[in-house]
């Protein structure tokens, strides 16, 4: 299990932004009635990304909103591990350090982010930069990788080595508008570096496979209705 | 090799426009209304014909599972739930289907939808997968738009509405009724079968539970019948698989491939080969994070199927093939899975919840040689213990990977032992293992 407990430092209050507030909305009409509670990881995602991270009075405020006893709200925030329950970094690195990651260099990657941005979980200096390893995030194939998330994403950025880590950050750092996904020049997503052993054939691109079936398999005889 | 004309996921490696337009041409939503015109038993048996086997890592019939729901709708609604929760480390399938080829997933909920009788569709997608939600969305708005789902969706004369949904963050997630839970509103923790879903599921309501790609592949099955889905793969092992291969290969990748194929073709032919040769080989994971380990030796002719890994201790789970060669500390590759399942184990179980911290703690001592050969049986005994014992399958996936690190490289955990005694002058230092 992880461990986790809210900052000590809470804010006042908490209100959604108007646009927020139609989102949620919009949300609601997605269950049925009386199971509104089903909104309350997408609510709380979304204050994060409002806010950066979920504070108390943010759950306080959902548990009201979706009429559950706020302890439910709590648990919820405090099992999920990608709600963060202390301020991050602007630009929060999280790096992937599971084995097909550990396998292809995360550690590596780990002593980057120990020099470029400190101790985990700490923000830099000059309040860019946060770091945590995470656990296996799904884009294996090009391990190893971490999910960098701002107020206004959360892109994958794949194929990663020091140096080319080391420039990413440094490149967010200053503003830069930098590629997300592989960072390597020989790969469109995860396809082989280099030429494709797979998805070669232009038929299967040409619209023949849009032709109306001339008969449906296994359709005769028709079945009695 | 399977030839390009037979695989499902044309758009696998998003070299292609994703939008519903050039979809359609590569033959997606082609004949949907007429499948469902065919009537909701005639679905389920062409799937049940088709051999297909869940494609989340437990390979259940998907057939028989959707035979499972009530064959009427009675006083509550049906719904289907579909998992991309995609967490098995070593997996990052669904991944690409949900942002290359979403509508082919779509069409497979609507027709898998119909079948089960569920006018409502969950697709719960892992919180960390946020770009790939937002495409998903894009393609369902635009689906709604072209009039695909809602009201008389496809011109099916079915009314059905999808929604994506998403987690937080949660490996439990993946579990089927965690992830119910979790749709809910609660925390990510297993319910206690039975009831299973097919009863008493989201709401209390009779749901089914499928992974990605055993929905996605389900139009294609149609369109080209089941006869010749079951032309690839052995007996009980049919159909096209993708496969993630990643970790030391030259080259790694997805890729979709007949069942059965054996790994060493799938490794040479696709990903260049084990970085510095075959010989260079040490140990794979067929199957994900929980399967247990194969060493050289088995790999050299294994299939992946199965019942192909199943008769060697292993299991093709969700077909994530972790590569290791011989420059790996494979003890210290298993504890970093060790670390993982402590990481994600929910808490509900006792055995689970203090079982997965312990076997981790013992096997970092272990990965310096800090130990003691006797500990060894230990390990194995806890990890039996830990098998098994709880409500889901989480402690059996913990435990499935230490156990196949001892089956198979015990001796170079003892070596390793031996060599950390010699240099203390015949010492152990192993403390007390549980701390």
């Amino acid at each position: 299990m992880a461990h986790r407990r809210p900052a000590k430092d809470q804010p006042q209050s908490f209100a959604w932004t108007q646009d927020n507030e139609a989102w949620c909305a919009a949300q609601l009409s997605k269950y049925p009635d009386g199971r509104q509670a089903s909104c309350v990881i997408p609510f709380l995602w979304r204050g994060q990304k409002q806010e950066g991270w979920v504070s108390i009075p943010m759950m306080e405020a959902i548990a009201r909103q979706l009429e559950m006893p706020y302890i439910r709200v709590y648990e919820v925030a405090t099992f999920y591990t990608m709600f963060n329950l202390a301020p991050v970094g602007d630009y929060f690195v999280q790096l992937c350090g599971t084995t097909p990651c550990m396998l292809r260099g995360a550690q590596d990657l780990r002593e980057v982010c120990k020099s470029e941005i400190g101790p985990e979980m700490q923000i830099s200096d000059d309040g860019k930069l946060s770091w945590l390893e995470v656990e296996c995030l799904g884009a294996c194939c090009n391990a190893p990788m971490a999910q960098i998330s701002t107020k206004d994403g959360d892109h994958y950025y794949e194929d990663l080595t020091p140096e080319n880590f080391k420039q990413l950050l440094s490149d967010l750092r200053a503003g830069k508008e930098v590629k997300t996904g592989t960072q390597n020049p020989q790969r469109h997503t995860s396809d082989p570096e280099g030429e494709n052993t797979t998805l070669t054939d232009p038929s299967l691109y040409d619209g023949s496979a849009a032709k109306p079936l001339e008969t449906i398999p296994n359709s005769q005889p028709a079945p009695a209705e | 090799m399977l030839e390009d004309k037979d695989r499902i996921f044309t758009n696998l490696y998003g070299l292609h426009d994703w939008r519903l337009e050039e979809a359609k041409k590569r033959g997606a939503w082609n004949g949907t209304a007429d499948f469902i015109r065919m009537g909701h038993d005639w679905i389920i048996q062409q799937v049940k014909d088709s051999g297909l086997r869940g494609r989340g890592g437990a390979g259940f019939p998907t057939g028989l599972k959707w035979s499972f729901m009530p064959k009427e709708i009675g006083e509550r609604p049906h719904y289907l739930v579909v998992n991309a929760d995609e967490s098995e480390p070593g997996t990052c399938k669904d991944r690409e289907m949900m942002r290359h080829d979403p509508h082919l997933f779509i069409e497979g909920c609507l027709i898998a939808s119909y079948a089960m009788k569920a006018h409502a569709c969950y697709v719960y997608i892992r919180g960390e997968y946020v770009d790939e939600r937002d495409t998903l969305q894009a393609a369902v708005d635009e689906a709604y738009a072209a009039g695909l789902l809602g009201k008389n969706a496809a011109g099916s004369g079915w009314d059905f509405d999808l929604y994506v949904h998403h987690g937080a963050g949660a490996y439990i997630c993946g579990e089927e009724t965690a992830l119910l839970e979790s749709l809910e509103g609660k925390k990510g923790q297993p319910r206690l079968k039975p009831p299973f879903p097919a009863g008493a599921g989201l709401y209390g309501c009779p749901t089914t539970v499928n992974n990605v790609e055993s929905i996605a592949v389900v139009p294609t099955i149609l369109r080209r019948g089941a006869d010749w889905f079951t032309k690839f793969g052995r007996e009980n092992n049919h159909g096209t698989k993708v496969f993630c291969i990643s970790g030391h290969v030259e080259r790694p990748c997805n890729v979709e491939e007949a069942m059965s194929i054996p790994l060493k073709k799938l490794i040479n032919e696709h990903c260049g080969g084990v970085r510095g040769g075959w010989d260079n080989l040490k140990a794979v994971i067929p199957g994900g994070s929980s399967v247990p380990l194969i060493p050289r030796d088995i790999c050299d002719d294994v299939l992946m199927d199965f019942d192909a890994l199943k008769d060697v201790k292993s299991g093709l789970g969700t077909a994530a093939v972790i590569v290791m060669d011989k420059s790996t500390d494979v003890v210290r590759a298993i504890s970093r899975i060790s670390y993982f399942y402590k990481h994600e184990s929910c808490g509900q179980c006792t055995p689970c919840r203090e079982g997965t911290g312990w076997m981790w703690r013992v096997l970092e001592r272990m990965a310096d040689g800090n130990s003691t050969t006797e500990e060894i049986d230990k390990l194995l005994d806890v990890a039996g213990q830990v098998e098994g014992h709880t409500i889901c399958a989480l402690g059996d996936a913990a435990a499935w990977p230490v156990q196949g690190l001892i089956r198979h490289f015990r001796g170079e955990i003892e070596e390793r032992i031996n060599a950390y005694r010699a240099d203390r002058g015949g010492v152990s230092m192993a403390g007390v293992a549980a701390e």
